[in-house]
């Protein structure tokens, strides 16, 4: 039988944050070319396992990126594989949109090399994607907060990554954009991108393919996301105020009142 | 903060500051006691050459240089420290420089910018060395530079102690008082060519550096972890960068003393008219630093001739008042989003 080849491997992995342990041995994997949605209750641990996932912080464990020991790896080669968009991240209002898209090539580029003409046309491709091209003149702080995740979604296709990793790619978009970027993470996995997201929305991250479901520091369940078993833990997580049920071939999450 | 209206391109606006300092070299070299008479007559005339030679030309292209060491320095807190509000003195190396020369002066009386060759050396020195060794309390206090609140607090305290221990020596000796006073309003008035020299060669050193490094300032606009996403060496150099900090303001304020607000102002006004990445940005403060304290040098000899005023106290006025429009300007504007 063939193995699916995976993205990434996570074995018996602890994290602490200011001398506090967050996560509790995690084993997870990941299988390339699929998207996963994170979810779980506030403070569940989903945004420090995404940091980890991307090496941003010290672990005890191993987690293998294709194979390589992601904390040995050489960063730059690690930049190139793995691209990241983090939460809330305070972005300065100074650059223009075109550079803030434009760092997402740095991982490509020789430390003081003038862009390629191809890193140009990877820079317009992101910002067309995210119709986000006819701001590339503004400087970020004219932007409104949903302007701005465009950007900074752009900036992290730009990486032209294998593996991506957005922690609430959707906070600030209203509903058709959120729409434009589900048919863009369908079309990452399309070419064969692996994507993980932490998503709040449950009816968003039940269009992924596979779900990780995640309490108090620990992988609650990991499965498809059509599958019946995932749904149940979905709603156990969340003490049973939400059900998640079949609307029109899509599964949607509906309050319990 | 945002900014709207003409742009500049940065080519442009680098051309344009670069004659500006030129010309503010030439005016400078022309305005003084002696009036513009020594500049006609300087080659024939041997004293008016020594005015305009020794003199005035030294002292413009220093206070030209110290004013583009401290925007180079502003440019690099503000990006360093993801902070508009940064300026060059925020490590401490101010406070640190004035208990330099307030060590100094009790030790050998006097004047800070008395004219005696090894007093002037022995003060600059003082002031370089007190300056560098602050900046290195606070990077020991704040455990390295990894943390930039922990820095910047660490900074202020260094600066409070630091400070609160010059205040000390002075009140134990007032005769170093007036030496001391005069120290920390800043003066361009004694700059002679070895100064320049010297400042220029640090402000090359200075400049390479930072420009070389300054796609990591870009990177981290985007957010610490963002930049270390993209496989920057963010550790290294940060290091480095606040060495050329620290190097650039401990050579600006041991020439010169404490010069207010151009660190601050310099990158503030380049933002304002070009939208750029920090290449160009520490690129383009540097000169607006040099150009805005040449400006207040003539300024300060013009104002009140044949007197002249501490340059200190004009970049101070000036400084404030321009910041206190920009805190208006940029409320109003954010009242109309």
């Amino acid at each position: 039988m063939n193995m699916p080849l995976m993205a990434l491997r996570v074995r018996d992995v602890h994290v602490s944050l200011a001398g506090q342990e967050v996560l509790h041995g995690i084993d997870l994997s990941f299988v390339a070319g699929r998207w996963t949605s994170i979810v779980g209750p506030n403070g569940a641990g989903k945004s420090t396992l995404l940091k980890a996932l991307a090496g941003l912080l010290p672990v005890s464990g191993r987690i293998f990126l294709f194979d390589q020991e992601l904390m040995a790896m050489d960063r730059k080669l690690r930049a190139q594989q793995l691209s990241w968009l983090g939460q809330n991240e305070t972005a300065s209002d100074d650059l223009r949109v075109w550079d803030v898209v434009m760092l997402g090539r740095m991982p490509h580029q020789e430390w003081l090399a003038t862009p390629s003409s191809q890193d140009h046309a990877i820079v317009e491709t992101a910002l067309r994607a995210t119709q986000a091209w006819d701001w590339r003149e503004r400087s970020l702080g004219q932007l409104s907060g949903g302007e701005r995740q465009r950007v900074l979604l752009a900036r992290a296709l730009a990486v032209q990554a294998q593996v991506m990793l957005m922690d609430e790619p959707l906070a600030n978009l209203d509903p058709p954009h959120q729409v434009d970027w589900l048919e863009q993470v369908r079309c990452l996995t399309a070419q064969n991108t692996t994507v993980i997201s932490v998503l709040h929305e449950l009816g968003m991250a039940l269009h992924a393919d596979d779900m990780v479901v995640m309490q108090a520091g620990r992988i609650a369940h990991q499965g498809a996301c059509a599958d019946a078993a995932t749904h149940r833990a979905v709603e156990a997580v969340f003490n049973k105020r939400i059900a998640i049920h079949a609307l029109d071939g899509q599964w949607v999450a509906v309050p319990k009142l | 903060m945002t900014h709207q209206g003409a742009r500049w391109s940065p080519l442009g606006a680098s051309i344009t500051l670069v004659v500006l300092c030129l010309l503010g070299i030439a005016l400078g070299s022309a305005v003084g006691s002696t009036g513009f008479e020594s500049w006609l007559n300087a080659w024939h005339d041997e004293v008016a050459w020594q005015i305009v030679w020794d003199i005035r030309l030294p002292r413009s292209l220093g206070a030209c240089v110290a004013g583009a060491l401290l925007g180079l320095a502003g440019a690099l807190a503000q990006g360093l420290f993801r902070n508009p509000l940064a300026d060059p003195y925020l490590l401490g190396s101010a406070s640190g420089a004035s208990l330099g020369v307030a060590v100094a002066l009790a030790l050998f009386g006097g004047n800070p910018f008395a004219t005696e060759f090894l007093v002037r050396l022995g003060l600059t020195g003082a002031a370089f060395v007190g300056a560098v060794l602050a900046v290195l309390l606070t990077l020991v206090l704040a455990r390295g530079v990894q943390h930039t609140l922990r820095l910047l607090l660490a900074g202020v305290i260094v600066g409070v102690v630091l400070g609160a221990l010059a205040s000390l020596i002075t009140l134990m000796r007032p005769d170093v008082l007036q030496g001391m006073q005069g120290f920390l309003l800043g003066s361009t008035s004694f700059i002679g060519w070895t100064s320049c020299i010297l400042m220029l060669s640090v402000l090359l050193v200075c400049v390479t550096f930072a420009f070389a490094l300054s796609r990591v300032l870009d990177a981290l606009t985007l957010g610490e972890s963002t930049a270390l996403s993209l496989g920057l060496p963010l550790a290294p150099v940060r290091v480095a960068l606040v060495c050329v900090l620290a190097l650039a303001t401990g050579t600006a304020v041991a020439q010169t003393g404490l010069i207010a607000f151009v660190g601050l102002a310099a990158p503030h006004l380049v933002r304002s008219v070009v939208t750029t990445k920090h290449n160009w940005v520490v690129v383009l403060s540097t000169l607006m630093g040099g150009a805005l304290l040449l400006a207040a040098d003539l300024l300060a000899r013009l104002a009140i001739a044949p007197q002249e005023m501490p340059v200190g106290v004009l970049t101070a006025v000036l400084g404030g008042g321009y910041l206190l429009w920009l805190m208006y300007r940029s409320q109003t504007m954010r009242g109309t989003r």
